[in-house]
């Protein structure tokens, strides 16, 4: 099968590559371009392991074609941080110990930076929900919530 | 002072809750999980899989797949050793099916192909001609007269005669005589109980890269609890030596038990044998759920007399475990943990390992304990409620404690039982008032811990930071422990030590990462390495200061003279000694081999709120609180962290998580849509409390905490969710349509 030539940026670089119209983004990320971040908990959209942005609204990267990014902007967990200065949700993260094995982490800060930028102070249940659509097996939740409530209170005090 | 000193006290770094030293790479995607690996000229591997339960293999023709265009190889049972026998045969058999498919989701064979969809395209060209047999995938129905025989010949000699051959080990212990202690009690209850498999659900699919020549020399990458263990299997399941094939653990992405054992790996490592080229392969959702992991399915019987006072008289449990194809369902572990948290004169237990046509059984977060659990401590809470007694009073008067002639045959050391009993007592929790609707449960929970082979080094560098190489997979913070209990030792900061999970060609043999016994064990092995170098350092400082090596202490990183010469030299400090060790007698590094015995039991009380919709039959968690000993915790916030994630998946386990298979043996929720786990609009903040009754045989006082606390939450939650439906729930999982039939039969 024919190969289809996508151009679009990933994390702000303008990237290019061939893919089989059966690939998914998730494929493409980590198999062509190296970005192994957005992790394949299950392919079907139910564990959030492979958010990602799609033109800024979080999206599971395994649902998506990656024929179907031409001229989209993706960011993922790669992108975050500035330089050598991480995020203050990726600070809050490792502070708080929301992470234990860390594989459902790169889809919950891609998606709880989405939230805080939509919704700089939300209540304790508008994160829960908010979360809903990414599993974490080691936590139960509790460090995830403090810290994303933390870095919440943090932005607004420095804005 | 003496190096072989117990330190229970007075910690400097100990107890502190630093940031984690994989941080940085897990919050930036850097990290290497097991299908992060690429290895130049890699093919993808994929597995053909059985769609029916129970089925002779009639024929596998693999000429349409082998012609696809990217097909290198494809292997099936042929492709691997002969001659096994005991559990390595049952791994090869379980990992690649022989004569016959034993479950649905059993792996026929496999291909691989220079491309993942090219691999995914060549399984569905293989032809596999199957001949149904009858299957029985119910613990109780495999038990019956009438249940096909998965495998005969498969049973032990533990089992009593005129069992069914399903049945393929038998477990009796206790003491006492249960009958004359039912005699005594004013209250006996008798009760049946049922729970669900589920699986460990860990959010990473198993994964790995191997490479293997025609040289007999082998490399392997993978996502595994333990790499010594995955050494040793796959190269008894293809004829290696062991020494020749290296393998080296990735980042872990959850195991929970189910990583203890392989799949994929013999599989990678045959298909490049055969290909001459490394080969990846990554399991799906699907595959996670069908082939590998889930805990046992039970039918538990429990009796409990008791009198007035709320003394347990006896107690007796019966308990059928179904573990799969294989003899493997740990029924001895429910047995014996079912009734240790409790001081009984009369006790008896009896476990059944069953088979059935479901996947081979891994081990799940204390193996068999938590079912036992929710038995008994279900019969203790009908027990309370109809002598108007306060659980945990009674758990109180009953509860093991040092001394006590366990349940399962030993004398218990010094233990905390008590002290968590205490503890939730006087928890605000536990006296806060409840709304209509809402009900609270209690329960305690047991488990044993481990300890294991164990080889760690720690090695000096020449600016006086240390590195230490443990051979533990790392699985909830334990590089970080092992930082702060070397840094505690060496009197030098966390930061400036690196735990490194070596490969298993850098290392002695590890046990894999299980039984809780990672910061027990480990941390044991790290500890008395370090005390090994502090030995070297003091004698380093000694030769130079030609004082006798015994007169020198080791404080706050620095060589002091002591005794007759305290106060004749400056303190030297660590990082002097190291910059000219070179010269003084060669590198420093201390290391420690062993089998450590002395991990010590743990146990956790657990207090729930639930609130039952009676419209809906659905139940909300509202408040959720864990108190567990934890002897001395090295790293308070990774230890919370255990006791939160075990709560969580007691919740799943209760309320959501469950196998459905249907008529026709074939699993039929076998995606995250439908296999649920707790997602976080699903919980409450998780309240815990550290109890500290110090473990004698640690150094530090360490017990394991990851097990013990997914122990009370099946009956915790059974209890509260009872209370709240006004009818007592025997079945798990506690879901809406089974909450609504209990309150329609209550009516």
């Amino acid at each position: 099968m024919s190969k289809i030539h996508v151009t679009t940026s990933v994390n702000g670089d303008a990237v290019e590559f061939l893919c089989d119209p059966r690939e998914t983004l998730l494929d493409v990320l980590r198999d062509r371009l190296g970005l192994t971040g957005a992790k394949e908990g299950c392919g079907t959209g139910d564990c959030g392991a492979c958010s990602v942005t799609l033109d800024g609204r979080v999206v599971c990267s395994c649902l998506v074609l990656g024929a179907e990014v031409e001229g989209h902007e993706i960011g993922t967990v790669e992108g975050i941080a500035t330089g050598e200065e991480l995020h203050p949700l990726q600070r809050k993260f490792i502070e708080h110990a929301a992470l234990q094995c860390g594989v459902c982490t790169p889809g919950i800060l891609v998606a709880t930076k989405a939230l805080l930028e939509k919704n700089p102070d939300p209540t304790e249940t508008e994160v829960r929900y908010w979360l809903a659509g990414n599993l974490c097996r080691c936590t139960g939740y509790d460090k995830i919530i403090r810290a994303v409530m933390d870095t919440a209170a943090e932005l607004r005090e420095a804005s | 002072m003496s190096l072989d000193d117990v330190k229970t006290s007075d910690f400097k770094y100990v107890g502190t809750s630093p940031d984690r030293p994989d941080g940085l790479d897990k919050v930036t995607g850097r990290a290497k999980f097991g299908a992060d690996a690429y290895a130049p000229g890699m093919l993808h591997g994929a597995i053909v899989r059985s769609p029916h339960a129970h089925a002779k293999i009639i024929s596998i023709d693999t000429s349409k797949a082998e012609a696809l265009d990217g097909v290198k190889a494809i292997v099936t049972r042929a492709d691997f050793a002969t001659g096994l026998t005991g559990s390595n045969w049952n791994v090869l058999e379980n990992i690649m099916a022989s004569g016959t498919a034993l479950y649905d989701g059993h792996a026929i064979a496999a291909v691989a192909a220079t491309s993942p969809l090219i691999a995914r395209d060549a399984v569905k060209l293989v032809e596999v001609t199957y001949e149904i047999l009858p299957h029985v995938t119910d613990v109780d129905k495999a038990m019956a007269d009438d249940a096909p025989i998965i495998r005969a010949g498969a049973a032990d000699k533990s089992v009593p005669e005129g069992l069914h051959p399903n049945v393929v080990r038998y477990h009796e212990s206790g003491h006492g005589d249960v009958d004359a202690g039912f005699a005594e009690a004013d209250l006996v209850i008798e009760d049946h109980f049922r729970t669900e498999a589920t699986h460990q659900g860990y959010i990473e699919p198993h994964a790995c890269l191997g490479t293997l020549g025609g040289d007999g020399k082998g490399e392997m990458w993978c996502c595994t609890q333990g790499h010594w263990n995955v050494q040793k299997l796959c190269s008894a399941l293809l004829g290696l030596e062991a020494s020749q094939l290296r393998v080296t653990a990735s980042e872990i992405g959850g195991g929970f038990g189910g990583k203890t054992v392989v799949f994929i790996e013999p599989v990678a490592l045959a298909l490049s044998r055969k290909a001459n080229r490394p080969v990846k392969i990554v399991m799906s959702r699907s595959e996670v759920l069908r082939a590998s992991g889930p805990t046992s399915s039970t039918s538990m019987d429990v009796k409990i007399g008791m009198k007035k006072d709320g003394t347990i008289t006896a107690a007796k449990g019966v308990f059928r475990l179904q573990g799969g194809a294989f003899p493997s369902a740990p029924m001895e572990f429910t047995a014996m943990c079912a009734f240790a948290p409790y001081n009984l004169k009369n006790v008896k237990q009896i476990g059944y390992d069953v088979m059935a046509n479901r996947p081979k059984q891994a081990a799940y977060r204390a193996p068999g304990s938590p079912m036992g659990a929710f038995a008994v401590e279900s019969v203790i809470d009908e027990l309370c409620n109809k002598l108007g007694l306060d659980p945990i009073d009674v758990r109180l008067k009953n509860a093991s404690h040092e001394g006590t002639k366990a349940s399962y045959g030993p004398t218990f050391q010094r233990i905390g039982l008590v002290e968590t009993l205490e503890a939730a007592k006087a928890h605000p929790h536990y006296t806060a008032p409840l709304k209509p609707g809402q009900g609270r449960g209690v329960s305690c929970g047991f488990w044993f811990n481990f300890g294991g082979e164990t080889s760690v080094t720690l090695a000096l560098s020449m600016d006086g930071s240390a590195q230490i190489v443990v051979g533990t997979p790392d699985i909830g913070g334990s590089r970080a422990s092992m930082a702060l209990m070397a840094a505690e030792e060496l009197g030098i900061p966390y930061e400036n030590i690196r735990c490194t999970v070596a490969d298993t060609a850098s290392l002695g043999y590890n046990e894999v990462s299980h039984g809780s016994r990672v910061t027990y064990a480990s941390g044991l092995a790290t500890i008395k390495a370090a005390r090994a170098a502090v030995k070297i350092l003091c004698a380093r400082a000694a030769a130079k200061w030609k004082i006798d090596p015994e007169a020198v202490d080791w404080v706050d990183g620095c060589a002091v003279p002591s005794g007759p010469n305290a106060g004749d030299f400056e303190p030297m400090p660590i990082a002097r000694i190291c910059a000219s060790m070179g010269r003084t007698g060669g590198p420093i590094s201390g290391h420690y081999e062993a089998s450590p015995e002395g991990a010590g039991v743990s146990f956790a009380t657990h207090i729930v709120d639930a609130e039952v919709d009676p419209e809906t039959g659905k139940t909300s968690i509202v408040r959720y609180t864990v108190v567990q000993d934890a002897g001395k915790a090295i790293h308070p916030a990774y230890v919370e962290g255990q006791y939160q994630g075990g709560a969580a998946q007691g919740i799943g386990w209760a309320l959501n998580e469950e196998y459905v298979y249907g008529e026709d043996g074939r699993l039929q929720n076998d995606v995250f849509l439908d296999y649920r786990i707790p997602v976080a609009s699903d919980l409450p903040m998780i309240d815990t409390v550290i109890v500290e009754v110090p473990n004698p045989g640690h150094p530090h006082g360490v017990r394991g905490v990851g097990e013990t606390s997914i122990c009370p939450p099946l009956a915790a939650i059974a209890n509260a969710v009872s209370a709240a439906a006004g009818v007592r729930l025997h079945e798990l999982p506690m879901n809406p349509p089974r909450i609504l039939a209990a309150l329609e039969k209550r009516g």
